[in-house]
């Protein structure tokens, strides 16, 4: 088995009009046991960027410390927050320091830049980035995330019916991967506020 | 004024607080309300040297300059050394730096000066010029600390006659596009040394 299928993970971001969603499975697993059902794979980096790791559980635990370490420090040194690219552009390069000995991580990364345009991008587990105007999916369910995502996916649409789409697009893909599932955590962004939301799917 | 018995060396600090030679030395300055102007006499060593191959107003970016006022060589390492930082932080972030960035670093270099063992202080006082996110902005590193120039509600070409008059005050002998060097930086964001052409024409307005 692969070592990016060890704990199991399923994360997709997707673009709507002045916000995005970002959403995970909650399951985290040692290969065919499951230890936990509300695994937190997406984190807060500021209030409009938002991480999702998926991959090896401890690697993207690791590798949000640290990510996070980074952005503290900038926000001191520059007294403001990181935007989206920049930040894309710093886990690229932390990724690709360890070109040799990686992180086993696929990050996903979700959030508002200038004018409250939406960003998003993934990029594999050695830092080559991958921009997307319309969604992005990582982690073991992403073959059935890519194929969700591309048939439920319409452009411009409001935070409500974003927030419709991606959980339908999680919670139809995990149901296919035996490694990913146990609900599903959704994050929706807007210039004015953050809802999170738990979803209850197939509980297995 | 009691200042001037402290003008034998270029790193006492005079009564009030100043460091007199740099004072004397000092680049001018001027502030706009759209753009930072930056402006310093050309003093070469004799007149068998060639002034367009001495260029005391360095780019650190398209969209920062920096002049100092001291010593050349000190002045030089500096560049090399703050431009080296710019490079890395556009290698990481790939993002223009901010201004107050290599101001910082370079004054953090500064300190470290004062304070190892074995070395002595950078002869120099920088002026950094740059327009970022913020606007234009205007930071002086005298030695070991950090003022911001304030902005003025100022045209661009009125802050240049005023860094020109101020420069002609403490100046000896004739001034002119050859022995001046202004550098700019406007709303286009990118940071341009004036041609002596372009500096005589100033003169010429100015008089």
């Amino acid at each position: 088995m692969s070592i990016f299928e060890y704990n199991g993970s399923a994360l997709v971001a997707m673009v709507g009009k002045n916000c995005f969603a970002i959403a995970s499975d909650r399951r985290l697993g040692v290969q065919l046991q499951t230890i936990a059902t509300d695994f937190q794979r997406i984190s807060k980096i500021h209030d409009r960027l938002f991480l999702g790791l998926s991959g090896l559980a401890t690697d993207a635990q690791t590798l949000y410390q640290r990510l996070v370490f980074r952005h503290k420090l900038y926000q001191l040194r520059e007294e403001r927050d990181m935007k989206p690219e920049t930040f894309a552009n710093l886990v690229s390069a932390i990724l690709y320091e360890k070109r040799f000995g990686p992180y086993f991580c696929q990050p996903v990364i979700a959030g508002l830049g200038d004018e409250d345009k939406p960003f998003i991008c993934t990029m594999d587990s050695i830092g080559a980035k991958e921009l997307a105007k319309d969604f992005v999916v990582a982690g073991t369910a992403s073959e059935s995330l890519y194929g969700a995502c591309e048939s439920m996916f319409k452009d411009d649409m409001e935070p409500e019916e974003l927030f419709e789409t991606v959980s339908q697009a999680l919670l139809s893909s995990v149901d296919r991967d035996c490694l990913s599932g146990w609900g599903g955590h959704v994050y929706v962004v807007t210039p004015t506020e953050v809802k999170e939301r738990i979803l209850k799917g197939r509980m297995d | 004024m009691g200042d001037s018995q402290y003008s034998f060396s270029l790193t006492t600090f005079s009564p009030s607080g100043k460091l007199v030679q740099i004072e004397h030395a000092l680049t001018a300055v001027g502030s706009a309300a759209n753009g930072v102007v930056i402006a310093t006499e050309k003093k070469l060593p004799s007149i068998l040297v060639d002034e367009t191959s001495v260029q005391k107003i360095q780019y650190l970016t398209p969209n920062i300059g920096v002049v100092y006022s001291g010593m050349g060589p000190d002045f030089r390492v500096l560049v090399r050394k703050s431009r080296k930082q710019v490079e890395q932080y556009h290698r990481l972030y790939k993002e223009p730096i901010p201004v107050t960035q290599p101001v910082r670093e370079t004054a953090a270099v500064m300190q470290e000066f004062t304070q190892s063992g074995g070395v002595r202080p950078f002869g120099v006082s920088l002026l950094v010029a740059g327009y970022d996110d913020n606007g234009p902005q205007l930071y002086q590193n005298a030695k070991t600390f950090l003022e911001k120039r304030y902005t003025d509600d100022m045209e661009l070409d009125d802050a240049v006659h005023t860094a020109i008059l101020t420069l002609k005050e403490g100046f000896e002998g004739q001034i002119s596009g050859k022995n001046i060097e202004i550098g700019i930086i406007g709303t286009d964001k990118n940071f341009r040394v004036l041609t002596p052409a372009e500096i005589d024409d100033y003169l010429a307005e100015v008089e």
